[in-house]
């Protein structure tokens, strides 16, 4: 440790909702939606020198049975368009956006994605995720469904021909000189061929190379394939590894793999979601977790909770008592929808429940309450300012994304409390390195793909 | 003043002549930044405007009709519209901003959700200029549906058919977006603590519509947008198009060359209206004019549009190419109100330079004549056209 200097913690801020963390029942909770929450939140990241502002993205309202899922926040606007609205009330900040990877076509997310990197002087980052359901896709046209391995090699190409259209314009490609009439410097600017499984598209790309060249890419996934599309692709990874010793397994699984690809540990970051209850002391931090807890995981958000991973109808059990004595149902329709399904397998992960509560004597309210995701950082602003530098030092993970369980000012005193402290350590920087996302990040600007020079002279 | 006239702005690059890039105020190499937009839309504010659209296609700009183009003379690359307009949404206040979103090869639910956070972002003043795309090298940057290509070609009656069905396919998409607005009641997040319930599901709907090119089911992911339904408007210049229009717009957006032509087009808008029953309040009609105004003690429009016609390529337009002074244009402008249009949508020639004129002398001409207003009196775009506010959600019981 004493051999290296300090690694930066690298920080991203997200507006909690469309989710049971966030309370809405709480005294200080705001809108989910209003614009002024997003830019509540970006601008308050942005004072505490957060890497980005961070927006995730559902497709589908929740539903149970069919039905709309009542008990949590539901509702949230389109990632782009809150992005490049923030632009307009942020200088630094980079701007993070959930894109599926599966309902929308290359050609037109590389044109926004890219258009935001110009309309936010290169603060622009793409986080891929690949969740769908049958239930996602009856909103879109091309329908429901792509097996689980499908999707990734859709996403990868997706990934592959958007950095290519990114690629398209050179980066002297505009001249605009007015007294020669030059607007452009090669009447090829922007002409692009792209030919694999999922796409045979050819043509012009509309918008010029923008100030990052290729805006960062994050994602989120953990399976196999997930974790190489990662490793060979992604400069970020938002994962939900945030203890210690989690985080490590992952952080060197990734690192690793990334080797195999050829790219160096720096090349890419790995950043867990993680929220955080803050008191005076130890004891009162963890008291007022343990709070919000309770009016987190109300009887219906908990027997969904568990019905997700039974797929099952389990409201007739009650919460105070025993776990369901019936196995889990797989080849039943989904019973919850609209929710990415996080655990691996569906017996395994019962059994590993079972186990836990009979050694702990656990109700499904109990089991509920170690199960499901909690603050990882509890405690006074010192001690989480510790917790956290450790993790990120000992290599838990490059950095964290926050959220916060009130809407939106919740994040306040993460930034007054914690942030200097992190600052006076060494580990936090005081001030913006740069404007564009990437450079904060200390990732390399990519050089644009030599083999594009082909296509210019072969049209 | 409820009788007044309506005045929009038309963004597009440097302006709408494609020699405007070259003028000495011009700021090409600006195009593709935020505060070139951010710049020309607080001028079309300050000087009262009601909405700028801003133009877009998935496609290059090309001087062909049914490809790209070999020159390097003219502004080529844009910015997606939408996002230009949600850029520009937080810095400025009152103006209606109305992008254009291609429907041909984008989802129904994007765009629904994509105008409804316009929405949020600018605080109710959110609007959609929907376009089509009949071209086959936009279809080949999709690679996923059949286009007929380069077999057929405007003035084949193929061609025709094909128009069609893409209008067809257009109105669909637009009910589809409609619906989804909808989808939410406007009362639908009722936070009640007593009973657990964040929403009400009884006031979420599914829409399920099912169609010849798509289906899709809703609810929206996004709640109901502020004007509940921002303002949708096209751009018409035949019968197929008048006809989407007058079954899925608010706004139409004509192209008449001068009074007998702009008589002939309310006539054919109103059949239009008629053929489709339309219902609800009446489609909006303003004709669109391409704009060179005079330069106070400088050189004329008219100079001005030879002089520039003479350096690449000469403007050719849909539109009438109006060239004088102020107060000519407001004479103009003035006759189409006479006729029964609810308003103009300028297409400045130079944007840095006719832009400021429309906000500035125009505007002043048009108020001196008591056809415009001297502030703002709506906070939503749709209260600023004089559209019904609160329209209920279609789903709501009654
Ligand atoms: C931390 C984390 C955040 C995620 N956020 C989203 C999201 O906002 N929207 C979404 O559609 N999927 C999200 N996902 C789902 C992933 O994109 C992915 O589809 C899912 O984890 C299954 O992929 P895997 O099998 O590789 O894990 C998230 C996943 C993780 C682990």
């Amino acid at each position: 440790m004493t051999t290296r200097s300090r690694k930066q913690i690298i920080l991203a801020a997200y507006v909690g909702g469309v989710n049971e963390h966030t309370l809405w029942e709480h005294p200080d909770a705001g809108s989910q939606i209003d614009f002024s929450t997003f830019r509540h939140v970006a601008q308050t990241a942005e004072r505490g020198r957060f890497d980005y502002f961070f927006l995730a993205e559902g497709l589908a309202l929740r539903a149970r049975a069919g039905r709309i899922f009542e008990h949590d926040i539901a509702g949230r606007p389109d990632t782009l368009p809150v992005l490049a609205a923030l632009a307009a009330v942020t200088s630094h900040i980079g701007l993070v956006g959930t894109l599926n990877a599966t309902f929308n076509e290359p050609y037109e997310l590389a044109r926004q994605i890219a258009s935001l990197d110009h309309l936010s002087g290169g603060r622009a980052g793409w986080n891929v995720v690949t969740s769908f359901d049958a239930f996602t896709g009856a909103n879109f046209r091309r329908g429901g469904f792509l097996p689980h391995s499908e999707r990734y090699v859709r996403a990868e190409e997706t990934v592959a021909t958007i950095r290519r259209l990114w690629d398209s314009w050179a980066e002297d490609a505009i001249v605009a000189d007015k007294a020669s009439g030059e607007f452009l410097a090669d009447a090829d600017a922007g002409a692009f061929v792209q030919t694999s499984s999922q796409f045979d598209i050819a043509g012009r790309f509309t918008v010029p190379r923008s100030p990052q060249g290729r805006p960062v890419i994050v994602q989120a996934g953990v399976s196999p394939q997930g974790r190489d599309f990662a490793a060979s692709t992604a400069d970020a990874i938002f994962s939900p590894y945030a203890t210690l010793a989690e985080g490590k397994a992952f952080y060197a699984d990734i690192k690793e793999r990334a080797a195999r690809f050829g790219r160096g540990p720096e090349e890419i970051k790995i950043l867990p979601a993680a929220g955080f209850v803050l008191g005076d002391s130890q004891t009162d931090a963890e008291e007022k977790a343990r709070h919000i807890r309770e009016q987190q995981l109300t009887d219906k958000t908990i027997q969904v909770t568990f019905e997700q991973v039974w797929n099952r109808d389990l409201s007739a059990y009650d919460p105070d008592g025993p776990l369901p004595d019936i196995d889990p149902d797989p080849e039943a329709a989904p019973i919850i929808q609209g929710r990415a399904f996080v655990f691996q397998d569906r017996f395994e992960t019962v059994r590993k429940w079972r186990e836990l509560a009979d050694e702990r004597g656990l109700t499904l309210r109990g089991l509920a309450h170690e199960v499901s995701g909690k603050a990882a950082y509890v405690g006074t602003a010192a001690q989480i300012a510790d917790q956290l530098d450790a993790f990120v030092q000992e290599d838990g993970g490059d950095g964290v994304v926050i959220g916060s369980h009130i809407v939106p000012a919740g994040l306040d005193e993460f930034v007054d409390q914690v942030v200097p402290l992190l600052q006076e350590r060494g580990s936090l920087r005081t001030d913006y390195e740069s404007t564009t996302l990437r450079d904060n990040l200390g990732l390399p600007v990519p050089a644009r793909d030599a083999e594009l020079a082909g296509i210019e002279a072969v049209r | 003043m409820s009788s007044r006239l309506r005045i929009g702005v038309a963004l597009d690059g440097a302006g709408w002549h494609p020699a405007a890039w070259r003028e000495p105020s011009s700021r090409p190499a600006e195009l593709f930044s935020p505060d070139y937009w951010v710049d020309l839309v607080r001028i079309a504010e300050e000087g009262l405007l009601d909405f700028a659209t801003i133009e877009d296609s998935l496609a290059l700009q090309s001087s062909e009709r049914s490809g790209p183009d070999d020159r390097t003379d003219e502004v080529r690359g844009r910015l997606d519209a939408l996002l230009i307009a949600a850029r520009v949404s937080p810095a400025t206040s009152h103006i209606g901003l109305i992008p254009t979103v291609t429907t041909t090869h984008t989802e129904p639910f994007h765009v629904s959700k994509a105008v409804a956070t316009l929405d949020y972002t600018s605080e109710g003043r959110a609007g959609w200029q929907v376009k089509v795309s009949g071209r086959a090298d936009e279809a080949a940057h999709f690679g996923r549906r059949e286009h007929p290509g380069t077999e057929v070609s405007w003035g084949d009656p193929a061609f025709d058919v094909l128009v069609a069905e893409l209008f067809d396919e257009a109105a669909d998409a637009v009910e589809v977006v409609r619906r989804l607005w909808d989808s939410w009641e406007d009362d639908a997040e009722i936070r009640d603590v007593a009973t657990d319930r964040f929403l009400d599901a009884d006031k979420v709907h599914e829409i399920d519509f099912e169609g010849r090119w798509f289906s899709v089911r809703g609810p929206s992911i996004t709640p109901r947008p502020p004007q509940g339904q921002p303002v949708v408007a096209a751009l018409a210049h035949a019968e197929v198009p008048y006809r989407l229009a007058a079954r899925a717009a608010d706004v139409v957006f004509v192209t008449p060359t001068d009074a007998a032509h702009a008589r002939a087009i309310l006539d054919d808008v109103g059949a239009a209206a008629t053929a489709v029953s339309r219902e609800g309040s009446p489609l909006q009609v303003f004709a669109d004019i391409v704009v060179f105004l005079d330069e106070r003690d400088g050189e004329s429009a008219a100079d001005r549009l030879r002089r520039l016609d003479a350096v690449g390529r000469p403007l050719t337009s849909d539109a009438r190419i109006f060239t004088g002074s102020a107060s000519e244009l407001a004479d103009v402008i003035a006759e189409f109100g006479a006729l029964g249009y609810d308003g103009v949508r300028l297409r400045p020639g130079v944007l840095t330079d006719d832009l400021p004129r429309i906000a500035g002398d125009l505007g002043a001409e048009l108020r001196a004549r008591g056809l415009f207003h001297d502030a703002y009196e709506a906070d939503t775009l749709r209260g600023l056209l004089g559209l019904p506010e609160n329209i209920p959600s279609r789903y709501a019981a009654v």
